[in-house]
């Protein structure tokens, strides 16, 4: 029992970070129609600021700040300079211009900096524990967890309480009949870029703190887990983008935690595609599926 | 209010309108009729901007709108209807109505919204139910409420009666027609060409994408006879 909580709450860590990445990308989904694999572009940006500002010597409350703002200027500079001008063209184009846009940044960092990865001081009490009854838990984990369930319900409330929300919202259903009440297209999808950013910025502040390094390619390196996440819950589906970066966090620490021995704990990943791949024989659709009731 | 003046579209590789050319005046209900495939929602699509116009224009009170954006259109006191009604499914019945007032001061959107929930007493008592679930009758009062939130000078529907009951269409009918006797003036797509008739000031008939005819007062009764002769209305 106790080890089955150990567990959960590491996985729930884990997933923390794909579930807000696998959120954005449902929001830019949902308003573009767009599988943006220029997502993970934001947390690298963020990581090198952050190590560009470690090195002046900046507190770890400062470089969230700096992780946090370079992300949504990021994913910003990616609608406008990507994708403002591709509005009108079909899906397959703007996925391959995502995925453009990702190898470009991942190009420029190994030219310009290093395609080293490069180190910056981690927080002091990253490690430590505290012991709550029969429990080790990792204050590292706490901190994701209670960060993440604060964005989530900040994100909800976004969403549901405010008219921005609410067009963000009626856009992911029907983008020209929002435009027909009044929405600014470019308003609504660079708002949808920034609250991305915003989500995506959050998640790098709780990969960073832990990984202490920045490299040219940890982009598509978060964004594989945080895209599996958001197809497994039903792509545009938030509540599923959600749940699908937990299950995954999760899933993941079992395999590695009990079904798989040791010996064998390099082919987590391996174990837990297998398991998506089963999902999706069974439930094409994802966790929650996009259909909804039409009547005529 | 409204003047269309030699508007060519193509809808894919296909011209779907040739040179278009119609006007409406403030405060006239004017019926745009014709067999399917005519161009009638290509017609809508292109004067709200959300299909491109490739030659002629489009004006709004005297200023050239041909390549307004769909939300400028809005703000300019022109709201569509839009065919098939494409309420949004997934938001309850009072966030339509929100929705449709996105450019308003939220002071009067939510004075505009008590007024819509008296007008359509059915919405009032369905607020909180997502509007995937509202019948096909219900569903068209949303629709038109939620485009006069914006509190529109000029409404055009497409197909506003597509899909309902007889005792449905009544209802929407009377309601086209006392939006029109509280001064909105209403440019209005139809398949049931005489009922739209019977309300209409005057009317166009569009085929293969070129206006054919046009007819006012007395012309129009003679217009339903002959629908009613060839189509049984």
């Amino acid at each position: 029992m106790i080890a089955v909580l150990q567990q959960l709450v590491d996985g729930l860590g884990r997933g923390s970070a794909y579930a807000l990445l696998a959120l954005g990308l449902g929001l830019i989904f949902g308003v573009m129609h767009l599988v943006n694999f220029a997502h993970g572009e934001p947390v690298t940006v963020a990581a090198y600021s952050v190590y560009a500002a470690a090195m002046f010597g900046a507190p770890w409350w400062a470089l969230a700040v700096v992780a946090v703002v370079a992300a949504v200027l990021t994913s910003l500079a990616i609608e406008f300079a990507g994708f403002r001008r591709l509005r009108a063209a079909d899906d397959f184009t703007l996925l391959l211009t995502s995925f453009g846009i990702a190898v470009l940044v991942r190009a420029g960092f190994s030219m310009w900096v290093s395609t080293t990865p490069r180190q910056f001081h981690r927080p002091a009490w990253i490690f430590d524990t505290v012991r709550a009854g029969p429990l080790a838990l990792e204050i590292y984990d706490l901190v994701v967890i209670a960060v993440t369930a604060l964005t989530l319900v900040g994100t909800w409330l976004l969403l549901q309480k405010t008219m921005f929300g609410l067009a963000l919202r009626a856009a992911a259903e029907d983008f020209d009949a929002a435009r027909l009440m009044g929405a600014r297209a470019n308003r609504l999808i660079a708002g949808a870029f920034a609250l991305a950013g915003l989500l995506a910025g959050i998640a790098a502040v709780l990969i960073l703190m832990r990984r202490g390094q920045a490299e040219p390619d940890m982009g598509l390196d978060i964004l594989l887990p945080g895209l599996l996440a958001a197809i497994i819950g039903g792509l545009g589906r938030l509540e599923g983008a959600v749940l699908g970066g937990l299950a995954l966090g999760v899933a993941q620490s079992a395999f590695r935690a009990w079904i798989l021995p040791n010996s064998l704990s390099r082919l987590t990943e391996a174990a837990v595609f297998g398991l998506i791949a089963l999902l999706f024989i069974f439930r094409p659709e994802g966790i929650l599926s996009a259909r909804r009731a039409e009547r005529v | 209010m409204l003047r269309v003046a030699g508007v060519t579209a193509r809808y894919g590789n296909i011209t779907a309108l040739r040179g278009v050319d119609l006007h409406v005046s403030e405060g006239e209900l004017v019926c745009l009729i014709g067999p399917n495939g005519a161009g009638k929602t290509t017609l809508m699509s292109a004067v709200t901007g959300l299909l491109p116009v490739t030659a002629g224009r489009v004006l709004f009170e005297g200023e050239d709108v041909t390549r307004d954006s769909p939300d400028a259109l809005l703000r300019k006191g022109l709201a569509l209807v839009p065919e098939r009604r494409r309420i949004f499914a997934d938001l309850t019945v009072e966030e339509n109505l929100l929705m449709g007032g996105v450019t308003v001061a939220p002071a009067d959107r939510r004075r505009r919204l008590k007024e819509m929930e008296e007008l359509f007493p059915v919405l009032a008592e369905k607020r909180t139910l997502h509007a995937g679930y509202l019948s096909g009758g219900q569903a068209q009062q949303l629709a038109i409420a939620r485009a006069l939130m914006s509190g529109p000078r000029l409404v055009l529907m497409d197909e506003p009666s597509l899909g309902l009951a007889p005792a449905l269409v009544e209802v929407v009918f009377q309601l086209i027609q006392d939006l029109k006797e509280r001064g909105t003036t209403l440019l209005i797509v139809e398949q049931n060409a005489k009922k739209a008739l019977a309300v209409a000031d005057r009317a166009y008939m569009l085929r293969t994408g070129e206006i054919v005819d046009e007819a006012s007062g007395q012309d129009l009764d003679r217009w339903a006879d002959l629908f009613e002769a060839y189509v049984g209305g």
